[in-house]
């Protein structure tokens, strides 16, 4: 094969959907087969037989519903924060030096070991479940925007300055547009880390959600229901990142041209 | 009165890592008078652009001062259009929006602006390219705009940075006809960096030759040659005169800075 050869679309397409196809085969053939306890492990079709159980007779299509809101909601209102913010950093260097270093140690700071905490300062509601995506997202936005914005090309920059821009101008009409790609796509990228830290919130003191499901049925060890959940938040995640994608192409058209 | 000074303007950089400054313009003295085309002629490396960042306001000299208008140059501004080498139209405004920029920093009201977009369209050449993106244009195509861009602002003087330097030669020399026909028809002020000698003597009515760096000024021929100019003009034996004069100038400190360099490094 030749390297860095490009793939033609047909072929990409069938490349793709065949490690699907293998990957459930090899999972049928040992659940089904027997080379693993039924106990450990539920075959795709109890699987699927559980997944349309779940959905018809316990109204899983709400707790799906419950944990898609509380990633959008946990993710917007981190958005808004973190966007200004890391734009702000970005621009003005003495904002920079004044924030960074704190954003760069909280960063590290894992969202799931907050969640005794928020349990302890927001409850087991609505609010906890939003505020551990909101920590967990937030210190990512703003480092990740500060950086983009921060490499703002300076040649542009000057451009503007000798078109008779103000510094206000340069940030709200060069780099805030310049960069707005760039941080869309961040959002982007962060919205799936999002999807983590739902999961792990609805694990501990929740009683809907799909992660609330996931660890009610391990209990049971309904294991097919475990799989269908988590193959239930993945396509959401895809659904939702080629969602995002598209959006960001109808934004940004001239970024694409 | 001159319309541009530059007086004594020199520019040294600080030493990289504990090492010696680095001198890159001696100090230079020069008047510009009203709708003069001046183009500045110098070896690679020679502080030609530095000397225009500095008129522009973009870099500051380390001694001596610019005025414009008897005014003291601090900072970048309107009055200062510049087109720069590097493509540097805004890519998330079209062909339209990029020229209308500076009218826009500025508070015209949007009825005002297109009536001049319009014209400066025209006058580049760009009829029905106004709602392109510049990734969407050619090399030619994208600085065509960036000097309507400067030229929209209506700039006591025009700044440019080897704007052709990044051009196949054809596209080079249509570039030359377009900004010279401008000129000859609008008249304004223009300073132009090159080290093209051939595009440094067909622009201009003054050329200002440099040294290698530390960049000074080497010599000042004022070039006659009738207007309107038309390309064939570069085969004249003028032209030709002209171009063999120059030449020399600046074999010789094209040379010195080729032996010098290896010697610093």
């Amino acid at each position: 094969m030749r390297p860095l050869h490009p793939v033609s679309p047909g072929l990409r397409t069938v490349l793709g959907i065949s490690f699907f196809v293998l990957f459930v085969a090899f999972w049928a053939w040992i659940t089904l087969g027997g080379h693993v306890n039924r106990i450990f492990l539920a075959d795709p079709l109890s699987m699927l037989r559980d997944g349309w159980r779940l959905l018809v007779e316990d109204r899983f299509w709400l707790d799906i519903l419950i944990t898609i809101w509380r990633v959008f909601g946990g993710f917007v209102l981190a958005s808004v924060v973190a966007v200004p913010l890391g734009i702000a950093m970005g621009a003005w260097k003495p904002v920079e030096a004044f924030l960074e270093p704190f954003v760069s140690f909280a960063r590290y700071l894992p969202a799931s070991a907050f969640i005794p905490l928020l349990i302890l300062w927001a409850g087991i509601g609505e609010l906890e479940k939003l505020l551990v995506i909101f920590v967990g997202s937030v210190f990512q936005i703003i480092l990740i925007v500060a950086v983009k914005v921060g490499s703002t090309r300076r040649d542009l920059v000057e451009a503007a300055y000798t078109l008779g821009s103000t510094n206000n101008g340069i940030v709200r009409r060069v780099i805030m547009p310049a960069n707005a790609p760039e941080i869309a796509e961040t959002l982007r990228l962060v919205l799936g880390w999002a999807w983590t830290y739902v999961i792990v919130a609805e694990l501990i003191g929740s009683s809907s959600g799909i992660g609330y499901m996931i660890i009610n049925s391990q209990s049971r060890l309904a294991t097919g229901q475990i799989i269908f959940g988590i193959i239930v938040i993945g396509l959401i995640g895809l659904l939702s990142d080629f969602a995002f994608k598209a959006f960001n192409r109808w934004l940004f058209p001239w970024s694409l041209a | 009165m001159s319309k541009l000074l530059i007086e004594g303007v020199s520019r040294t950089f600080a030493g990289v890592r504990g090492g010696e400054p680095v001198r890159a313009l001696m100090p230079i003295d020069l008047a510009v008078a009203a709708n003069d085309f001046i183009t500045i002629l110098g070896p690679s490396g020679c502080g030609k652009s530095t000397l225009l960042r500095i008129v522009a306001g973009l870099e500051a000299p380390s001694e001596g001062r610019v005025l414009l208008d008897g005014k003291t140059v601090t900072r970048p501004g309107p009055d200062r259009g510049m087109v720069f080498q590097s493509y540097t139209l805004f890519p998330w405004l079209t062909v339209a929006e990029n020229i209308a920029f500076g009218l826009r920093e500025r508070g015209m009201a949007e009825k005002e602006r297109d009536g001049i977009v319009a014209s400066y369209v025209d006058l580049v050449g760009l009829k029905g390219f106004e709602n392109h993106w510049p990734k969407q244009l050619s090399g030619g195509m994208q600085q065509r705009t960036a000097i309507a861009r400067a030229l929209a602002n209506d700039p006591e003087i025009l700044l440019l940075d080897e704007p052709f330097g990044a051009l196949d030669n054809q596209t080079r020399g249509l570039m030359q006809e377009l900004l010279l026909g401008i000129w000859e028809r609008r008249k304004k002020t223009v300073l132009f960096v090159t080290h093209d000698i051939e595009e440094a003597i067909f622009m201009a009515s003054r050329v200002i030759v440099m040294t290698a760096r530390p960049g000074r000024i080497k010599s000042d021929i004022g070039i006659d040659l009738p207007h309107p100019r038309h390309y064939t003009l570069k085969t004249s034996p003028e032209f030709s005169a002209l171009k063999a004069r120059l030449t020399e100038d600046i074999r010789v400190e094209a040379m010195r800075t080729a032996q010098v360099q290896p010697a610093e490094g």
